[in-house]
């Protein structure tokens, strides 16, 4: 029942997931962050199989870092994504590969521009202005289709935002509890309670 | 008593030298010149072609006739390599699978510091695992990154490098470092680069007159349109016409004795 999504903006790019953990029918936790901060501008929403997650998102998040101490500088977006995708590319065609979803965004300080990465676990990526994993991606795509505006200020992002978190409360049998949302833009990456 | 510690690279001498690497940098020094010079709008390579004649067929091969010693490494690098041609090759080709690499891998091009990384790595190698000869050659890496923009590096066979706003390698590198230093402005634009670049190998190659049998020439500037790094270059006829442009092409003796 896991759900995350996240959308670009002006500027910006925000990112949520709910946190609950669950097995079976029984929930674990209500406060587990899937949401890593990769580096100062670069967001990690992972879904899928529990242990992997955790797993391939410090495999990751490891291999960034080592990145930049090497070479004094952050992958942009962009090459971090081709990076990840290839990962999981390689770990498909493995023995046990990792049952991984991801969404990335981050904000280019080159460029200045939001970027947001829609990631599955066949190593499929694209390059999206705004995007959804899990059981909450059926209702809120439409949703986005229909409200997201990519020059939308913060606020207004956060309030479509808002409209995608309630439309999953009314829709899905099961109502995540609560969720994680965090912001990625030109000063970094901060977290916010709506 | 130098004799004894020649033949191997790893052994220092007792007065701490590795005599192999300093023979590889002699080797250099013989080479023919190549010179670089960092703009703010691009950078500019040129380089003394030492093996010519009037038999050598220069219409096909790489870029610029012959393409002896400026490479094309990667859409946003060009090298200039000064030594053992053959050495240089095998590097050049090393420099380019570094570059596809990175483009496999970070879906960009590959940052020009970090290419010149990679191959002093290689280089470095051979100072220190024996039964190997080092590579014989300096390479000047002309090149274009989003986050450090224009730049220019040197290498030597040691695996050592460094950045530069103009250098030079190979023959007379002491006498065309001392114009350079003498005539670099900063903020020195390509269109200023290009003089300046052409009027210092005029003056330090052994031969009179430049033209496009003994020069090789390159410029990498960024598209206005696109941003997009641009790699040129130039052909044997652009060289002769950019000499022409600038008051150094080669002068006909047929021509000056009819004037005179």
């Amino acid at each position: 029942m896991e759900t995350s999504f996240a959308i670009t903006g002006k500027g910006y790019t925000i990112v949520a997931s709910d946190t609950t953990a669950a097995r079976s029918i029984v929930k674990m936790k209500v406060d587990e962050d899937r949401i890593k901060v990769l580096s100062s501008h670069l967001l990690m929403a992972c879904s899928g199989e529990p242990g992997d997650t955790i797993q391939f998102s410090e495999f990751v998040e490891r291999n960034i870092r080592l990145f930049q101490i090497r070479n004094n500088y952050s992958l942009k977006p962009s090459a971090a994504a081709a990076w990840i995708r290839r990962s999981l590319a390689q770990s498909l065609r493995s023995r046990k590969p990792y049952s991984v979803n991801l969404l990335l965004g981050g904000y280019d300080t080159t460029s200045h521009r939001p970027h947001l990465y829609w990631v599955d676990y066949l190593g499929t990526m694209t390059e999206v202005p705004f995007a959804a994993h899990g059981y909450g991606s059926y209702f809120v795509l439409s949703l986005l289709d229909k409200y997201h505006d990519p020059e939308a200020p913060l606020e207004e992002g956060l309030a479509v935002l808002k409209r995608c978190m309630d439309e999953v409360a009314k829709r899905l049998i099961v109502n995540p509890s609560a969720y994680k949302i965090k912001i990625v833009d030109k000063d970094g990456v901060r977290e916010i309670e709506l | 008593m130098a004799r004894r510690y020649d033949s191997r690279t790893t052994i220092f001498s007792p007065e701490g030298r590795l005599y192999q690497i300093e023979y590889a940098m002699e080797a250099i020094s013989r080479a023919g010149t190549v010179l670089g010079v960092l703009a703010k709008d691009g950078v500019v390579l040129a380089a003394e072609k030492k093996v010519t004649g009037k038999l050598l067929d220069l219409s096909g091969g790489g870029y610029g006739g012959s393409g002896e010693k400026i490479y094309l490494v990667n859409r946003n690098i060009i090298a200039g390599v000064a030594g053992i041609t053959s050495d240089a090759n095998s590097l050049v080709n090393s420099a380019r699978s570094a570059a596809q690499g990175h483009l496999l891998s970070y879906d960009s091009d590959i940052p020009v510091e970090l290419l010149a990384q990679r191959i002093c790595n290689m280089k470095q190698g051979y100072t220190q695992y024996g039964g190997l000869r080092p590579f014989g050659v300096s390479l000047l890496y002309a090149g274009y990154d989003e986050q450090h923009q224009f730049q220019l590096y040197h290498s030597d066979p040691s695996g050592n490098y460094s950045g530069w706003k103009a250098t030079c390698i190979g023959a007379n590198n002491g006498t065309a470092q001392s114009l350079l230093k003498q005539e670099y402005k900063e903020d020195i634009s390509v269109k200023d680069a290009i003089g300046l670049v052409l009027r210092t190998m005029s003056k330090t190659m052994d031969s009179t007159t430049l033209g496009s049998d003994k020069l090789e020439f390159s410029v990498l500037t960024v598209d206005e349109v696109t941003k997009e790094p641009k790699a040129k270059i130039y052909k044997p006829a652009e060289i002769d016409a950019l000499l022409e442009k600038e008051g150094l092409a080669k002068k006909d003796d047929d021509t000056v004795m009819a004037a005179a």
